[in-house]
């Protein structure tokens, strides 16, 4: 009797609980927890103990108070930039989309030899300090930089473009530092989906486009989830790339926490701002959760 | 692939059949326009298919990974075919539930395809493959994941289906029982070329080469060398032990070639109880130790010694009256010279 026979007919009995078995996997997920316990007490100890430490500073202040929150919400210009920054955000998400996603399709579809070439490509800005990649940009970008160089030699242009200090230069350098996480995010996904489907489209009558947009696109919508969640929460917190290359009115929150805890000093109005941002961002985790439902998106499932 | 070339009678049932590699999926992948000849062509129906690529030739395809939509309910995925051709929304509904009644899936139009079995499935990749009545289904090694059972009630179905829509159907498997089943004709394939095409009974019954023999069912092989002409198709030939025996040569033969005879094992009997095989001229008969027996049910096997001659297995149908023999034992052979094939043979 064949191995697939046997299984089929022990399937049909009606499994009886086993004591032995029951403790077995009790020991089972012990064993689990124990190869958890590391990052777990990792996580305990330099994100939750530090993270319950910024919510305490946030209402401390020589006694309780709620004078930083009240504080943010009176002044305008905080709650400003805030709106600017999920603006920002959002907006980096979709460049990066727009631009990872054809990318991440090149890369699931051409053959494997060229996909691994451009997979490296894609991953070697990872190796270079995110520093030195946006002072890179400031060089390629500013109004004497190679960007405006071949422009007005080309004649393009008269004069040399702003590129740099503006909203244009944030997102330009945010979209290039956080592509990547787009494009993997993406591409993993794609990876998963089986070519046959793709053929079975194509002999069942769809024309490339009607099988791309009818088979392909509704099958990597998890990598799209994934990509664009991850891509703007990464956003929400930038400060480098915005703060180098942004100007005077594309101040980020992260930009602003650091100014409190730097310059003013004023740690308890960073930690509140620290937490609102937090907030923020897990009300919008939620929303979008409720919207795209993504646990039944990471499952799988339509 | 060289000299692949066939013609399938419309509304018939044709399979490619081989072991892997020989090309079998290659010419069907050529048929659905997902791999292209280097020279050849194909016609459908009198149309040439070249340069025609998958989705305007009108072909249904069944794939061995099913290749259902995930993203897709039952319904979905049957009318896939019909909304890409844009017909009406009453035209698609009715088809459908033709379509699900045909592959008896009633009842599950709202499932998602993680939700049924893989015998399931493959009705569903069956029925969206037959519902815009294609030219031809193709089909490429279908009942492939499916357990032995399942494979063979599906078999059946697939069969009936096929004769039930009058379709075309171009199948493709490794599985020689599972051709012979189903198919009105059957192209072996070896090394990218068609080593023969016939009815499943021609195939079993007068292969014409020894790979056939072998590869469709089962067969004994005695190598020999050939004597005589007989007659009639007819040879005489001697075994390596000195044995001789007549068989109908596969191919033309010249006396004193090295030949192979082949013998189905359920053709060659043991003698009655008094040790006595009939004689005759047309009967071929030997005697050897029964080394093996290996009981299967509804029949036994015995591998029976022949000393320098070879060995032959047998295949003895399980009757109360029948006297099962045991190993070590002496047996007479007998089996006709009409079941007995011979193939040229490389001289040794």
């Amino acid at each position: 009797m064949s191995t697939a026979e046997e299984a089929s007919v022990s399937a049909d009995v009606t499994p009886v609980p086993d004591p032995s078995l029951a403790s077995a996997e009790r020991r089972e997920s012990w064993r689990y927890f124990l190869a958890l316990l590391p990052a777990l007490l990792l996580l305990a100890a330099l994100f939750v103990y530090p993270l319950l430490g910024i919510v305490n500073r946030s209402v401390y202040k020589a006694g309780y108070t709620l004078e930083s929150y009240r504080q943010i919400f009176r002044v305008p210009v905080y709650l400003h930039v805030l709106g600017g920054t999920f603006k920002i955000s959002a907006l980096v998400t979709l460049l990066c989309l727009a631009l990872g996603y054809p990318l991440a399709y090149v890369l699931a579809t051409c053959r494997p030899r060229t996909a691994r070439l451009l997979m490296i490509i894609v991953v070697l800005p990872f190796f270079t300090s995110i520093i030195v990649r946006t002072y890179a940009w400031m060089v390629l970008l500013g109004r004497n930089g190679i960007v405006n160089q071949y422009l007005t030699a080309l004649g393009l242009t008269d004069k040399p473009l702003a590129l740099l200090y503006n909203q244009g230069g944030v997102l330009i350098g945010m979209t290039y530092v956080l592509l990547p996480y787009m494009v993997l995010t993406v591409y993993s996904v794609m990876l998963g989906i089986d070519p046959g489907l793709i053929r079975a489209a194509h002999s069942l009558g769809a024309s490339r486009l009607q099988a791309f947009r009818r088979v392909f696109l509704p099958l990597s919508l998890p990598g799209i989830a994934g990509g664009t969640l991850l891509v703007f929460i990464l956003s929400l917190g930038f400060f480098i790339t915005p703060a180098l290359m942004g100007g005077p009115s594309d101040v980020m929150i992260a930009m602003l926490i650091e100014r409190e805890v730097e310059i003013t000093l004023n740690w308890s109005f960073a930690s509140a701002l620290a937490v609102v941002l937090l907030a923020l961002t897990l009300v919008g985790f939620l929303g979008y959760n409720r919207i795209v439902r993504l646990e039944r998106i990471f499952e799988g499932r339509p | 692939m060289r000299d692949v070339s066939v013609i399938v009678a419309s509304g018939s049932f044709f399979t490619l059949l081989g072991p892997s590699g020989s090309g079998k999926t290659t010419t069907l992948m050529m048929v659905a326009g997902f791999a292209y000849p280097t020279r050849g062509e194909i016609f459908v129906d009198g149309v040439p298919m070249a340069g025609r690529p998958p989705q305007k030739r009108d072909l249904g395809m069944v794939f061995q990974s099913y290749a259902v939509f995930p993203h897709l309910t039952v319904a979905q995925n049957i009318a896939f075919p019909l909304e890409i051709r844009k017909a009406p929304r009453a035209e698609i509904r009715r088809a459908v539930g033709e379509a699900l009644e045909l592959v008896r899936l009633q009842g599950y139009e709202g499932r998602l395809p993680r939700q049924l079995s893989g015998g399931e499935q493959q009705r569903v990749a069956l029925a969206r493959a037959l519902v815009f009545r294609p030219r031809v289904l193709l089909m490429d090694e279908p009942l492939g994941a499916l357990d032995k059972k399942l494979r063979a009630h599906m078999q059946l179905e697939l069969k009936h289906i096929q004769q039930h829509l009058h379709v075309t159907v171009l199948y493709v498997t490794h599985d020689q029982e599972e051709a012979l089943t189903m198919s009105d004709r059957v192209a072996v394939m070896r090394g990218g070329r068609i080593e023969q095409v016939g009815s499943p009974s021609e195939l079993y019954d007068a292969p014409e080469s020894s790979f056939v023999a072998d590869f469709i069912g089962e067969s004994n092989f005695l190598d020999g060398v050939a004597l005589s002409a007989e007659g009639g198709g007819r040879w005489r030939c001697r075994a390596a032990g000195g044995l001789e025996f007549l068989g109908v040569a596969a191919v033309p033969l010249q006396a004193g070639q090295s030949v192979t005879a082949a013998v189905r094992p359920e053709k060659v009997a043991p003698a009655d109880e008094a040790g006595e095989v009939a004689p005759g001229r047309s009967v071929n008969s030997c005697k050897g130790v029964v080394e093996e027996a290996i009981y299967v049910g509804d029949a036994t096997r015995y591998r029976v010694g022949l000393g320098p001659d070879g060995a032959l297995t047998i295949k003895v149908t399980n009757r109360l009256a029948t006297r099962p023999l045991s190993a070590g034992a002496m047996v007479a052979l007998a089996w006709s010279p009409d079941e007995t094939r011979l193939f040229p043979r490389a001289a040794p």
